[in-house]
Parts: C-alpha cells; structure tokens; sequence
C-alpha cells in the first residue's frame, strides 16, 4: 500500500479516527448492557437481604445459595412486609429503600454536617417473628466490604450475609464463607443495655463460637485487617439504628 | 493433524512447551501471582486471556499496514483496554456471579505483559489467521500454568478444589486431617506463587536440557 504511515498528519488523523471508532464501540457495549447489568445489581440485593433472614435455598453445610434470580423478586415481596427510611428520628416506609446507595449518604453526611443519613430498614417476618435486616458498608484490606444484618427486636443477631469487592482471596474473602458468617448467628450487639458491637477477635478462642454473650466471634487467619474492617463497619452503621431499636421496647 | 498446517500447529503447541510465555520468557508473572491462590478463578483468567489475545491478535493483524509506528504501542494498549473492557461488561451482565469473583483481576488483564509482547512481537508482521493461533496459543500457554499453580495452591493452602473440600474438614478433623495433617497458609499467600512457578521452571528445564542457558 502507498500510505505513508510516517507522516505526522496521518498519525494523527488515525489516532483520531481510533479513538472515535473505540469510544463509539464502548459506548454502543456499555449502553446495551446497562439494563441487564442493572437488574442483577437489584436482585442481588434482594438475593442478599434474604439470606441475611435466613431465607435461601442452602442444602450442605457450606452452600451459599441464593434465591434464584428468576423467584427472587416474588420472594422478596413475599417476605420483606415493610421497608423504612430512617431519617434524624423520622420513620417512612419507602418500598424502594433497598435501593438507596449508602456509600452516597455516607458521602453527603461527610460533606455537610447537618445532613442526616438516610437509613433504610428492611422488616420481615421469618417463623412468626419479626425480623429487622440492616444494611452495612464499610472498608476491607484493599477495597469496599458490605453485607446485610438481619436483627430481632432485642439487637440479637438472627443471620448476616457479607461481600467484598476485591479482598484476598482464601484469606479476606473468606468472609462470605459461611463458617465465619454463621458464627454471628445469636450474638447480640448489646451488652446488657448499651451498644457494644460485634467484635471480629483473633483471641477469642472459641472456634466453635459457643459463647453467644461475649460480642466477639473468632477471626479468620491471614485476614486481620478484613477482620477488623468488619468489626468497625458493624460498629458504625449498626449504631446508628439503635435509637429505633430504644424505640421498639 | 489435519486442520493445521506444521508450521501452525507448531504456533500452538510451542507455547505450551518449549517457548511457554510465563515459564520460558518470564512474562505474565503479576497476574500468575495474583489469581492463583484458587483454581476457579485461575481458569475463568485464562479463559478471559485467551479470549482477548485471540481476538486482540486478530484485530492488530487486520491493521498492521495502517498503523502508525510512532503511536504502534499507544494503539495496542487501546485495543487490550477496550477488549478488556467489554469482556468485563458481558461477564457483568451474564456471569454476575464470576464477575464479581474475578472482580479487578479482570481489569489486571491490561496490564499483562504477555498480550502487548504477542502484539508487538508476532500479529505486527503475520497474517490473520497466524497471529489468532498464536495468540490462542500463548494464552494456552499462560493458562496452562495459572491452572497448574492455582491447582496445587488451593490444594495444599486451603484443602480444597473448586472450593470443594478434598481432604476432608480442617474444623471436624475428618479425612486426613484427623491425622494431624494442617493446611499450610502460606500457600495462600503470593510469594508461594513464585515459589511453585520456580519448581515447575526447575522440573521443566531438568526434562529438557536445551533450555537451560550458558551462563
């Protein structure tokens, strides 16, 4: 072919060309995706609200198995009877509060100290007994942890369900295993009367989690600071609700 | 066989072996550390890489007359990146599940020293059909190892495959556990991916003489 490649103005032009052709391209994959990729964002937070109840299609010992996607809208009405907005002492009930991003509320109550956070809350009734599922964020090792809490009346921890973004794997990401998320199951996050926490306690030695009454369960090896991420998440987003939790009683 | 020509079959099986990206040419070794410590996620990235140089190859083959020298590298790059980019996208929308496994390690793929060398080094001066089989085929390289590793990671570090526990449960002591037998973190952790990359360079080179180098 006679093109001169060399030349600086057919560079250019091609570099120009490229970057309209890729841009175009990316846009055109980015815009056709988008509603799928929505969706499963929507159901998974369906997906992980329920199993923090207790409600999931698990059969051995350690599956973490969801509800299927295709049921799991059906289910989540099912289930979840009210869902609230918790905003400075004011309750609402919002049936799209599952989908507030808590990262951005977290951000705005940074940036302005007299905006108070939206708090969703969502309510269920699991075997005859109300069940409140909160919803947590908070920092890992490398990137963002989050999960879903899911309390009776007296703070008492009924199931949890935890996620990350890019934390190690076989080591920080062993969070979503269920031998570390079961062992929350009858903690309270209370002691006695005040707020207390659930602590991730690499000396704890109770692998077993026997000891429901002492607010710690036992840390996952290699993943000391995952562990500790979890504990400060739960201790600050969990703390927040505990005046609707004073109101309840 | 019949499909391929010597000379092409050759493209494939080269990298598996005797020229394999990661154990001969020591490229790729940052991903290799960082996706091993399980088997899953080690054959979805090789799977993922496969695809981008398969792909990426034949794109940069279609445009080795028309690309500009001077920006030749600038233009790999985009075209890794915006394959990189819509592997991430499809997975998202149709692997939720895996892509949220994978997480950064699928953007990692960029950043893969294999790709940009296939690119610059073969599909800039082969034909198409050439340069798809030697992508496909370094990639078969690459992933061989990713997969022998992560193999031998998940094994001995967490007792699993798949995450299905192999060796019987380290809480209940069943299966060889309850012969004293622990797992060994450090396995799990990077410099373990070195180490094990190293025996299989070492077993590799003792098999075959000609590899190892003069000095």
């Amino acid at each position: 072919m006679a093109i001169n490649t060399d030349k600086n103005s057919y560079t250019v032009i091609f570099a120009i060309i490229m970057v309209i052709v890729v841009g175009s391209i990316l846009a055109g994959f980015a815009n056709g995706l988008k509603p799928t990729i929505k969706a499963n964002e929507r159901y998974e937070k369906q997906q992980n609200i329920l199993y923090a109840m207790g409600v999931n299609e698990n059969e051995g010992a350690n599956d973490v198995a969801f509800i299927p996607t295709d049921r799991v809208e059906d289910t989540f009405k099912e289930y979840i009877t009210r869902q609230l907005v918790i905003q400075g002492g004011e309750v609402t009930e919002d049936d799209e509060a599952y989908l507030i991003d808590i990262d951005k509320e977290k951000t705005k109550a940074k940036k302005d100290d007299s905006y108070e956070r939206r708090l969703p809350l969502f309510i269920g009734e699991m075997e005859g007994k109300e069940v409140y599922v909160i919803p947590v964020r908070g920092k890992g090792l490398w990137d963002a942890i989050w999960g879903y809490v899911a309390v009776d009346k007296g703070m008492t921890v009924q199931g949890v369900y935890f996620d990350h973004k890019g934390e190690t794997p076989g080591l920080g990401a062993e969070i979503k295993q269920r031998y570390f998320m079961d062992d929350f199951t009858g903690e309270s996050f209370l002691d006695g009367e005040a707020f207390e926490g659930i602590d991730v306690a690499k000396g704890n030695n109770d692998p077993k989690n026997t000891d429901t009454s002492d607010n710690e369960v036992d840390a996952l090896a290699g993943a000391t600071i995952t562990g500790d991420g979890v504990s400060a998440m739960l201790r600050q987003d969990i703390r927040m609700y505990v005046p609707y939790f004073k109101s309840l009683n | 066989m019949g499909l391929l020509s010597k000379k092409d079959s050759k493209l494939i099986m080269d990298p598996l072996a005797d020229n394999n990206p990661i154990t001969i040419q020591v490229l790729g070794i940052c991903s290799a550390l960082a996706i091993t410590a399980q088997l899953k996620p080690s054959i979805v990235m090789a799977i993922s890489v496969m695809f981008v140089m398969g792909v990426g190859n034949i794109v940069i083959s279609l445009m080795r007359n028309i690309i500009p020298s001077k920006i030749r590298i600038i233009v790999q790059l985009i075209v890794v990146a915006t394959l990189v980019i819509i592997v991430d996208q499809v997975l998202k929308a149709f692997a939720y599940e895996l892509s949220k496994e994978l997480s950064v390690f699928i953007g990692l793929i960029i950043t893969n020293c294999i790709i940009m060398g296939r690119f610059e080094a073969f599909a800039l001066g082969n034909g198409v059909w050439r340069s798809f089989l030697d992508g496909i085929g370094n990639a078969a390289g690459y992933g061989v190892i990713l997969i022998i590793v992560g193999f031998f990671r998940e094994l001995l570090g967490s007792g699993t495959l798949f995450g299905f526990p192999v060796l019987g449960s380290p809480v209940d002591k069943t299966g060889l556990y309850a012969i004293g037998y622990e797992n060994n973190g450090f396995m799990v952790l990077p410099p373990m991916a070195l180490i094990v990359v190293g025996i299989i360079i070492w077993v590799q080179r003792s098999r075959n003489k000609d590899l190892i180098e003069e000095n």
